[in-house]
């Protein structure tokens, strides 16, 4: 059974490769967002050498790492889950043999291992050559990264299944995708890390699982979290990683029991 | 008046369909509003570091903005051409379309029309007005005259690129993502360009105009006179550039051979 999800990443791995305008529009699109973000923070920084604890270089290699990470864990499952309840497409996949919300999952994970081989790594030497930023050599802390990314990539993955299961209720739910979007990557600490808000911004999005799809794999890699920073990092990860499975699953059984196929 | 007849025959159909789905309505709305609320966010933490951006203060950049949502909810709210490719050229209603007496293009805008958007043009009012009245703004008989015009040469540069854009649907019958980039490259255009490196502010103001649906304009209003010609130019640019997008898109249809046989 297992072997036949695998298949899934490799599958969605290759429907990836056959789209190669896509893939090189999102190299463009990914270094242009990295290089307006980065001119708007070094105007922001000015004569600062150092704000919020975070150098100017630093910032410039939080925003080169954060936006190359999004590439990674950005996925369009809301939009497809949606879109497979509205056209009644999922009304077959039910009747198939196997989870309908893991196939999802493992198909997201082939978009997602994609987007990093082919999409950030390459996107990140060609923003490093542009643009002052400073990455740890050889060093463990890539490791740490990865697997928080990782993690990141999961939580994320997690929020966009909800969002799409959504359409089960709300049947355009365009609206909210769109919403959705906006509201992680200011929350997730892409647009602005989390350590810039104010303090009680900071205690309110600490509640919140957005901070662990960005901020935390992204602060792991440019400030070298160590010791019991690192464990809390990893800890609140997990953490919604296993609590967000709730919400899905609740909503995935009063789905099936709802479920109306517009003239399907 | 035939086109304003038929556009008030299509508002009233869009309402009806609207009206079904009455609490997607009242979501979608809502969800309109989060997205113009996320920017403002980050302008406010911005400025809680720092009093000013290049010169810039928070109110002004916050004026800027208010400025942007008012062409940007007017372009939101009719060209609305996001799935033109799929709906049009893939499904194959570019057929029934190109069999009517109205010209093609009228007809895909009024049929994709999401005239709720244009609650974003309030709000934009709204947070215009606050921040020019933080500031004692001086106003002139003339700013409310040229307001407009500065609006209405700004949707048409948005218009016109994005119909440019679409138009490439008729050429290829596979989806690009060309139109997400404009959407990043677009909300650029609302920050002071002085932020931004030479080469993209050089891009901003020639080449993808976007500088001119916010920045420009929302500068002269500011009676900063530094940019008083590019702000004059705003209709000029939108003029030509909404006729390239209407000739792209006449080529287009020429061209279109139709799909699936």
């Amino acid at each position: 059974m297992l072997s036949a999800y695998l298949e899934m990443i490799r599958i969605r791995f290759l429907m990836m490769l056959a789209y190669r305008v896509n893939y090189y529009s999102g190299i463009v699109i990914y270094s242009l967002n990295i290089g307006v973000n980065y001119f708007i923070w070094m105007a922001i920084y000015g004569s600062n050498n150092s704000l919020q604890g975070m150098t100017a270089s630093q910032m410039a290699t939080y925003v080169a790492v954060a936006w190359m990470s999004r590439a990674a864990y950005f996925n369009n499952l809301d939009r497809e889950i949606a879109q497979e309840i509205r056209d009644g497409t999922v009304a077959i996949q039910l009747i198939r043999p196997y989870h309908y919300l893991m196939v999802k999952f493992f198909q997201a994970w082939g978009e997602g291992l994609f987007r990093l081989f082919l999409f950030s790594i390459p996107g990140m030497l060609i923003v490093s050559l542009v643009f002052p930023i400073h990455l740890p050599g050889f060093d463990p802390v890539w490791l740490l990264f990865a697997v928080s990314l990782f993690l990141g990539f999961v939580i994320n993955t997690q929020i966009n299944m909800i969002t799409g299961l959504a359409a089960f209720f709300i049947l355009n739910n365009e609206g909210l995708v769109r919403a959705k979007r906006v509201l992680v990557d200011l929350f997730s600490g892409l647009i602005l890390p989390i350590r810039f808000y104010p303090g009680w911004a900071q205690a309110f999005l600490s509640y919140l699982p957005f901070q662990a799809i960005s901020y935390l794999p992204s602060m792991i890699l440019i400030k070298g979290v160590g010791g019991s920073a690192l464990i809390h990092a990893f800890t609140v990860q997990i953490i919604w990683c296993v609590l967000l499975c709730l919400p899905i699953f609740l909503l995935w059984r009063r789905a099936r029991r709802t479920l109306t196929v517009q003239g399907g | 008046m035939f086109y304003v007849r038929i556009f008030l025959q299509y508002l009233e159909q869009y309402l009806k369909t609207r009206l079904v789905y009455r609490w997607d309505f009242l979501a979608q709305f809502l969800t309109d509003l989060s997205f113009q609320a996320v920017n403002l966010v980050f302008i406010l933490v911005i400025f809680s570091h720092t009093t000013s951006i290049k010169g810039w203060t928070r109110e002004e950049v916050i004026f800027i903005y208010g400025y942007f949502l008012v062409p940007f909810a007017v372009f939101t709210a009719f060209f609305n051409l996001w799935e033109f490719n799929e709906r049009y050229i893939i499904k194959g209603e570019m057929d029934r379309v190109l069999t009517r007496p109205v010209h093609s293009l009228v007809q895909v805008m009024l049929e994709t029309m999401a005239p709720e958007s244009l609650a974003g043009a309030l709000v934009g009012l709204l947070i215009m007005g606050w921040a020019a009245a933080r500031m004692d703004l001086q106003w002139t008989v003339w700013d409310i005259p040229l307001f407009v015009i500065f609006v209405i040469g700004g949707v048409l540069i948005y218009g016109g690129i994005y119909i440019a854009l679409t138009s490439i649907s008729f050429f290829s019958d596979s989806k690009t993502d060309i139109q997400p980039i404009m959407y990043n490259i677009g909300n650029y255009g609302r920050y002071p360009v002085n932020l931004y490196h030479r080469i993209i502010q050089f891009v901003l103001t020639w080449v993808l105009p976007f500088a001119f649906v916010g920045f420009y304009p929302a500068s002269y209003l500011l009676d900063r006179d530094h940019w008083m010609w590019l702000a004059f130019l705003t209709p000029v640019v939108g003029v030509v550039y909404f006729a390239f997008g209407v000739f792209c898109w006449n080529w287009g249809v020429r061209h279109y051979r139709g799909a699936g046989n």
